[in-house]
This record gives C-alpha cells, sequence and structure tokens, in this order.
C-alpha cells in the first residue's frame, strides 16, 4: 500500500476516533445541556442538606434553572451554606424559598425554588432567608413512632 | 540441604532480583532516551502515520465488534439486573457509566496489548535478530529514532481514539438491545445518561485513563522488542512477554487511576 492511501486510512481512523469522542460528549455527557449564558450566584443556609451534592440541580417549578457548585459548612451557625449558579435568565423575587427535595421516592436530591410575591428581584450574591432543610427519614420515622406512643397513651387513659 | 546448595539458591535468588532491578533501569533509561530522541517521529511525521495506520486503522475491526458486543452484553445482563429494582430506565446510565468509566480503556487496552503490541515487539525483535538495526548503526541512523520511536508515538496517539471507539460502539451495542430489542424507553434511556455521565469526570477521565495505558502498553512493547534476544525463541519469548506484562500493566494502572479519580468524588 503507498502512502497517500495509508494516508487517507488514518485520517479516517483519526476523524472516527474524534466523532466517537464527541459522540460520548455530546450524546452521552451532558456538555450540550451546559448553558455557557450568564449566571448570577445565590447562596441559601439550610440546618440540613441531606445528600446534596455540587453540581446537583437547581430547579423551579420541575425545570432546570442553575445548578449547586459549592457546599459548605458554616461554622458559625452550624448550617450548611449552599451557592448556586442561576442562569441570568431566570429571575426570582428577593422572598423566594429554597427547599431540598428529593425526585422520586429514592432519586437524587435537588434544590426546588419557590417564587415569592417580592417586588424586588434577587442580584447576584444574594441569600435566600426563607428556606427548608432536607427530610431526614430517620427523624421522620421516630417522630411518627413518638405520636404513635403518645396516642397509645391517649387511648389507655 | 546443606549449605553449599541453600548458599547456591540464595545467590540465584539474588541474581534474579539484581537483574529484574537491572533491567527496570534499563528500560528506564530506553525510554528516556527515545523520548529524548521522538525528534525524527515529529519531524518526518509520515513515519508515525505509518505507524498510526498498522496500530490503529488495523485494529479498528476489532476494537469496533468487541465494542458492540460488550455494549450488548452490557444491555441484556444490566437489564436482566435493573428490572429487579423497577429501575429499567438507568439501563443508559449503567452501559455508558461502565463503558466510559472502565470497560473502554481497560478492555481497548487489553485488545490493542495483544493485538498492536505484539506485532510492535515481534517487528523490532525480528529487526534486530536480522541485524537490521545494527545496520542502521552502520549507516549511522539512530535506530531509536527512526524505528522505536514512531511506533511508541503511533501507538500513543491510537490508543484514546480505540478506547473512544470502543465506548461509543458499546453505547450504541447497549442502546440496540436495551432499546430497539428490549424494548426501554428510549428518551428515558438517553436523557438519565444524560444527567449522570459527567463530561469531566466520566469521559475525560476515561481518554486520560486510556492515554496511560496507551504510554504504558507501546512503552512495554518497544522496549520488549528492542531488548529481545536477537532469535527465533527470543522475539516470541519477547513477544509473549509483551502481552502479559502489559495486561498486568494496565490492569495495576487502572486500580491506581480509579482510585485517584473516583474515590472521594463527593463533589
Amino acid at each position: 500500500m503507498n502512502r497517500s492511501t495509508i494516508d487517507l486510512w488514518v485520517g479516517v481512523f483519526v476523524v472516527m476516533g474524534f466523532v466517537a469522542l464527541i459522540f460520548l460528549a455530546l450524546r452521552v455527557g451532558n456538555l450540550a445541556s451546559f448553558s455557557t449564558g450568564q449566571t448570577y450566584k445565590v447562596e441559601a443556609k439550610f440546618g440540613n442538606i441531606g445528600g446534596l451534592k455540587v453540581r446537583g440541580p437547581v430547579k423551579s417549578a420541575g425545570v432546570v434553572v442553575g445548578r449547586v457548585v459549592d457546599v459548605r459548612f458554616d461554622n458559625e451557625s452550624y448550617e450548611a451554606v449552599v451557592l448556586m449558579d442561576i442562569e441570568q435568565a431566570y429571575q426570582f423575587p428577593r422572598d423566594t424559598t429554597a427547599k431540598i427535595l428529593t425526585s422520586g421516592i429514592l432519586g437524587e436530591q435537588y434544590v426546588g425554588l419557590e417564587a415569592g410575591g417580592d417586588a424586588k428581584m434577587l442580584a447576584g450574591g444574594d441569600r435566600l432567608r426563607l428556606t427548608q432543610s432536607a427530610v431526614v427519614l430517620e427523624n421522620l420515622i421516630s417522630q411518627f413512632l413518638f405520636n404513635k406512643a403518645a396516642e397509645g397513651k391517649d387511648a389507655a387513659k | 540441604m546443606s549449605l553449599t546448595t541453600l548458599r547456591a539458591r540464595i545467590e540465584r535468588l539474588g541474581a534474579g532480583m539484581s537483574s529484574h532491578v537491572w533491567r527496570i533501569g534499563y528500560a528506564s533509561r530506553f525510554l528516556f532516551y527515545m523520548l529524548v530522541h521522538s525528534g525524527t517521529a515529529l519531524k518526518r511525521f509520515h513515519l508515525t502515520i505509518a505507524e498510526i495506520y498498522f496500530a490503529g486503522v488495523l485494529s479498528l475491526i476489532i476494537i469496533l465488534v468487541s465494542g458492540l458486543f460488550v455494549g450488548m452484553v452490557l444491555g441484556l445482563q444490566g437489564y436482566e439486573t435493573l428490572q429487579r429494582f423497577g429501575a429499567s430506565e438507568s439501563l443508559g446510565v449503567l452501559v455508558a457509566l461502565s463503558l466510559v468509566r472502565e470497560l473502554g480503556p481497560v478492555v481497548a487496552g487489553l485488545l490493542f496489548a495483544s493485538r498492536a503490541g505484539s506485532a510492535i515487539t515481534a517487528e523490532i525483535g525480528l529487526m534486530k535478530a536480522t541485524e537490521q538495526l545494527s545496520a542502521m548503526e552502520m549507516m549511522a541512523v539512530d535506530p531509536v529514532a527512526r524505528v522505536v520511536a514512531p511506533r511508541f508515538w503511533g501507538g500513543v496517539i491510537s490508543m484514546p481514539l480505540l478506547a473512544a471507539l470502543f465506548s461509543a460502539m458499546g453505547v450504541f451495542g447497549g442502546y440496540l438491545v436495551g432499546v430497539q430489542l428490549i424494548g426501554v424507553d428510549a428518551g428515558a434511556f438517553w436523557s438519565q445518561m444524560q444527567a449522570a455521565v459527567d463530561v469531566r469526570n466520566d469521559i475525560m477521565n476515561g481518554v486520560i485513563k486510556s492515554l496511560v495505558f496507551g504510554v504504558a502498553v507501546t512503552g512495554i512493547a518497544v522496549f520488549e522488542g528492542y531488548d529481545a534476544v536477537p532469535t527465533a525463541e527470543g522475539v516470541s519469548r519477547a513477544t509473549t512477554r509483551t502481552v502479559v506484562t502489559s495486561s498486568l500493566a494496565i490492569l495495576a494502572l487502572d486500580f491506581v487511576l480509579t482510585a485517584l479519580m473516583f474515590t472521594g468524588g463527593e463533589k
């Protein structure tokens, strides 16, 4: 085989390899869903974030409007501080509520935003005041059991 | 056991150990020398292109077919397990993550070692046995720069591309079995996959893995060929050693790289 045909085949091979990489990045991975658009940062404090992870979604009405960029522990209030990137296209009132929710029963956890009624909109660096922590299954069960026990006592009286 | 046989055994053990250490040192010196003298391989790039043809293009069929079948098997087995938990929609995640993170680089690396690595060793070993390398030295051509370096770079360039093709074919195979044959919902298959697979953490790490495997496999292959005993038996032994050593190197490196990349990866 002479050199030009080898060059052709190597060219085909390299192009195929890169097409496979692009396929992996765009179709298998989530590169396309990354918006390169402008975002603004919003902070929120939670008593408990459950299993929320960095890069987890921030949703409002089920639509992904941003991503969690940082989770850290505040050593003064003993709360978790969640830093979120929200796309500039989505504006929320300043009294928006942030909740840690779970998609499905065993699904991943995400931050749910519920818009408030304030006329002023959130700006970069703002902190969401109204938050609701993740539901911890153990607490829920123990609460349920305590209630049941209390009911039992009442019934015995 | 008399003292002399005991002493002879200890001496043999020591000699064996020190010859291994000597060989590792020689291999490092050889690979360093080759890296320094890689200028020719990059300047006269058609030499490297010919090696990409031999190592990469000719390995395409085995890589693509194996990738397709591995993906199809993953689709079947994954569905079988996931549907017990009512999570058959996550089939795409399972197929894509196992291929991109592990199976793509590792299986493509093992196939590459046996398909291309052995060929490189046999070729260089035979060139040595037929004194072609000595002839080049006589003509003041450095055989390391002219013969070894292009093969090394050809392999290093080919390997990540082959691994990417393997993974892509595997995902396609999983799609064929999962969606077309079994009937998992196509939208859930792709969207869950896209939600779970991260470009930097999963795909880039897979590419880095395959690049490291490429360096390891071709490095071992060219060294074994260059260091082969220049007889028919020596070349055949060197070829066997290439496949065994590079397969072990891939699996060991895979463990180390996985431990570095994917543990503590809660971020």
